[in-house]
């Protein structure tokens, strides 16, 4: 090992470990949203195969919910389509922030690397960019904690369902509630940032009030990029 | 347009929604490949990657019933005061099991 740091946009097998390491934690409570998943589609009528199909290629929890909330006898393509999308666009935003340091890898990485991305690993990857540590690891790596333990979860729910009577009573439905907030306030704070999360908040809070379902993350999100980039932090060189 | 779900049907409809949310895990790489990154970008796309965990969060805050409330309450504070994230998220979990013990 040298002692030079590594640039932030750095990827090794060490840095994929040390970020599988580090997304453990809560992989194990993503493990019981996956319980949750596999109990409802069987109880949704899926076959075995298709369960455990849908968790591994689709690797999007809440999409997988509202998918379920649309499977029957027949499965309209637009709606779902819709759905799918509404819910996991906020993976275009994850893509984007990703990209001031993505853009340096090659593409077949660059892109085999987002394949996984998911709202843990990657604000935990951003988290680290911030601190001025490399935080593709924590996607590549922490991804595949998540996926591994949301494969395993599904398994259990489908297999054990029933054992986990009231996950909500446990207090479980907040996990990753609590999670993002902690990656929120673990963040950069100052008077310009507060402001922005303000707006963003507001914006989320109308629209999910008044504009149709799944757009308050995206409404949120822009509102509060484009007061950013209005607003922006002084002392740079142009 | 509609498919049956039985037998290769329901393995269509899992790879339709594979393909949607594989599009937006790449789309956003992808479609900033063709902006150029300027400071005012780079502004934006910090302010919005905050901007997304909040928006996401705020309508649990504000749907949610007192023990969702007071979960990401505690959240919040043990974050501000002991900065680890395992165990504000432990302590906002608890609080969350807590209230909806006692309130029944």
């Amino acid at each position: 090992m040298s002692d030079l740091p590594l640039p932030l946009q750095a990827l090794n097998r060490q840095l994929v470990w040390d970020g599988f390491k580090q997304l453990l934690p809560i992989s194990l409570f993503v493990t019981v949203f996956g319980v949750a998943f596999g109990l409802a589609a069987t109880q949704a009528g899926l076959e075995n195969s298709s369960i455990l199909m849908m968790s591994a290629w689709v690797f999007a929890g809440s999409s997988q919910f509202a998918a379920l909330e649309l499977w029957g006898t027949h499965v309209a393509v637009i709606p779902l389509m819709i759905t799918v999308f509404a819910i996991n666009a906020r993976h275009l935003l994850m893509g984007a922030t990703l990209y001031p340091w993505i853009k340096h890898l090659p593409p077949a990485k660059r892109y085999g690397v987002m394949c996984l991305v998911s709202d843990a690993n990657w604000a935990m990857s951003m988290q680290a960019f911030n601190r001025g540590e490399p935080g593709l690891g924590l996607v590549l790596g922490g991804g595949f904690a998540l996926w591994l333990f949301w494969m395993i979860g599904t398994w259990l729910g489908m297999a054990f369902g029933s054992a986990i009577q009231d996950p909500r009573s446990l207090g479980l439905d907040m996990v990753m509630g609590c999670f993002m907030l902690s990656m929120v306030i673990g963040g950069e704070k100052n008077g310009r940032i507060v402001v922005i999360w303000i707006l963003a908040a507001c914006s989320s809070l109308l629209a999910y009030r008044y504009l149709p379902e799944n757009t308050h993350v995206i409404v949120g999100a822009l509102a509060g990029g484009i007061l950013g980039a209005v607003w922006m932090e002084k002392n740079h060189e142009h | 347009m509609s498919i049956e779900t039985a037998g290769i049907g329901a393995i269509v409809v899992i790879l339709i929604m594979s393909f949607v949310t594989l599009a937006t895990r790449l789309g956003g790489v992808f479609v900033m490949s063709f902006v150029p990154i300027s400071y005012r970008v780079k502004q934006f796309i910090g302010a919005m990657s905050g901007s997304v965990l909040v928006a996401l969060v705020a309508p649990m805050a504000l749907e949610g019933d007192q023990g969702a409330r007071l979960a990401l309450l505690t959240t919040l504070v043990v974050m501000l005061v002991v900065k680890k994230p395992l165990v504000a998220i432990s302590a906002g979990i608890l609080a969350a099991a807590l209230v909806r013990y006692l309130m029944g």
